[in-house]
């Protein structure tokens, strides 16, 4: 691995060196290192480029590193990872991928990632995004994400984009079993001329399944984000989601929520704000000392954090 | 240390122009000084006249010997001016402890952030990580205000109505913060302010009515007349006839 790719490797998953646990790294399209323990299983698949991960049930507390890092310039990839997470697991999965684009011609990344939870699993996903290089190419990556929660599992997903993805179309779809809780924490930030569009769908199928979708974006320069979110309620559940942008420049954010009970006892709600940082806000943090530039600093970096 | 000299402060009011601060001098050099005055006679904006969020009509402020008149609020603040705002701002993402660390201007320990907290009668434990935001209560929030003064313990600070949302037992702890404030402090705290206990320890108060210093003096001069009826402002006869 190049100083670059290590660079980027640092950015999306916080590693300075080989991860503990299972890990299966790629670079530029090809697999450059793999590690699989007694209950975690790293496959890949024939069909298509990608891998099918298996965790047996009952794994407690491992972790599991997927990064994926694109150097080259011009490079398209479609990759599938499917995550088969085993009943009664609690596990951590850390995703991400970074793009260096040091030429002329589009890198693009396209990961579809589905996931299939068994009953009373608890997984932890943290996906970051990330892209560099000076040169002109852009950096395209439009992520997939199925989530299929089994009776009574959890999923917790945290998702950060906050720099250097020119273009990006993020989807992500859904299916909740009695019981089953998913939250996404999803945090977003577009600059210069970027544009980032954000979808969900997630059907609540289970009695007693409950969705907390929170996104908060920061939309600076000239960029443009839409946020889309159906969440369909077919059965006693509790659905919430929230999206919240603050921007900047002359920046645009639409949010678009849609919210469908099909369900007498389905409880839904969403809430969306969109506008520039308060006045208020930077002037009090300017009457601590902070020039208006770093007061601004702090909010977005609060906002986002 | 501070002095202000003719400030005037109008505003547009339907193509009139309205008088909100006329003609207002005077100087802060003892440690402990209450503004009061009835509501809306122009004691908050004052406060933001000082501290640089509003900028006079014409007048002229002086810091420490030095014109601040045309100084931003960032340049005022690094001179050692601080502000409790009367309705403090809440802020989605930062947490008490990231509010106690801007104010100080350094990154803080537990038990400095425990100690500064402790002072407004919050516990560390509860509230250090908690975020600034909608899910305080106004008294929660007005307190972490006046942690953030402390916390930058500069020489001039200024304190807009610091009572106002908080409950009665916890008055009395406020009470005990601005009376160790008035010990400790190396300069001066000027305090906008209706309450008889807070203006019973001052070493001055000014009274301010309708833009203007209607009185100025120790508190002995000050509050037997303030606490008398005469002092309230002109009201139209229905008013007057209720309030009688």
């Amino acid at each position: 691995m190049d100083q670059i790719q290590k660079t980027l490797l640092e950015e999306i998953a916080g590693l300075h060196e080989v991860p503990q646990g299972a890990y299966n790294i790629r670079v530029d399209g090809q697999l450059d290192s793999r590690a699989t323990t007694e209950n975690i299983d790293i496959v890949t698949k024939t069909d298509v480029s990608g891998i099918d991960i298996y965790v047996k049930p009952g794994t407690k507390h491992e972790s599991l590193h997927i990064p994926v890092l694109l150097s080259k310039s011009g490079l398209k990839e479609t990759v599938y990872n499917d995550f088969h997470i085993g009943d009664d697991c609690d596990v951590t999965i850390i995703a991400g991928c970074g793009i260096h684009n040091g030429g002329d011609q589009a890198s693009e990344h396209s990961g579809i990632h589905s996931f299939f939870v068994g009953k009373n699993a608890k997984v932890r996903y943290v996906e970051k995004h990330y892209g560099t290089g000076e040169g002109t190419g852009e950096r395209i990556m439009n992520p997939t994400t199925v989530v299929n929660l089994g009776e009574g599992s959890t999923l917790e997903m945290e998702m950060v984009q906050i720099r250097g993805v020119d273009s990006t179309i993020r989807t992500t779809t859904g299916e909740l079993k009695a019981n089953a809780s998913l939250t996404i924490k999803e945090s977003l930030m577009t600059h210069g001329k970027q544009t980032a569009e954000s979808n969900f769908r997630i059907e609540m199928n289970g009695e007693g399944s409950h969705i907390n979708l929170v996104s908060r974006s920061v939309a600076r320069d000239t960029s443009r984000q839409v946020f889309r979110s159906e969440i369909v309620g077919n059965t006693a559940c509790t659905g919430h989601s929230e999206c919240d942008a603050i921007i900047m420049d002359k920046a645009s954010v639409s949010a678009i929520p849609e919210l469908t009970a099909n369900c007498l006892d389905a409880e839904l709600i969403h809430e969306a704000a969109i506008g520039k940082i308060a006045g208020e806000q930077l002037m009090k943090l300017m009457t601590l000392g902070l020039t208006e530039a770093e007061a601004e600093e702090q909010i977005i970096n609060g906002f986002l954090k | 240390m501070l002095e202000l000299k003719n400030i005037t402060y109008f505003v547009d009011d339907e193509n009139n122009q309205k008088g909100i601060l006329k003609d207002v001098s005077f100087t802060v050099d003892e440690r402990f000084v209450a503004i009061t005055g009835p509501n809306g006679g122009g004691k908050s904006t004052l406060a933001k006249v000082i501290a640089g969020i509003v900028k006079p009509t014409s007048g002229q402020i002086i810091f420490d010997g030095q014109d601040i008149t045309d100084l931003n609020i960032t340049e005022r603040a690094n001179l050692g001016i601080s502000y409790a705002f009367q309705q403090p701002v809440r802020f989605k993402g930062l947490t008490v402890k990231d509010l106690i660390q801007l104010a100080a201007g350094e990154q803080k320990n537990v038990t400095d952030i425990c100690s500064v907290l402790s002072e407004v009668g919050l516990c560390a434990k509860d509230y250090i990580n908690r975020e600034v935001n909608a899910s305080l209560s106004g008294g929660e929030l007005k307190r972490i205000e006046i942690a953030m003064i402390l916390a930058r313990g500069t020489k001039f600070s200024v304190f807009d109505e610091p009572e106002a949302g908080i409950d009665l037992w916890s008055f009395q702890n406020l009470i005990k913060v601005f009376e160790r404030m008035h010990e400790q402090t190396n300069g001066s705290l000027l305090i906008i302010s209706h309450q008889e206990r807070i203006l019973d320890i001052a070493d001055k108060i000014i009274v301010v009515s309708g833009g203007k210093v209607t009185a100025m003096g120790t508190k002995d001069e000050i509050l037997p007349e303030l606490l008398s009826a005469s002092s309230a402002p002109a009201a139209c006869p229905t008013l007057t006839d209720k309030i009688n």
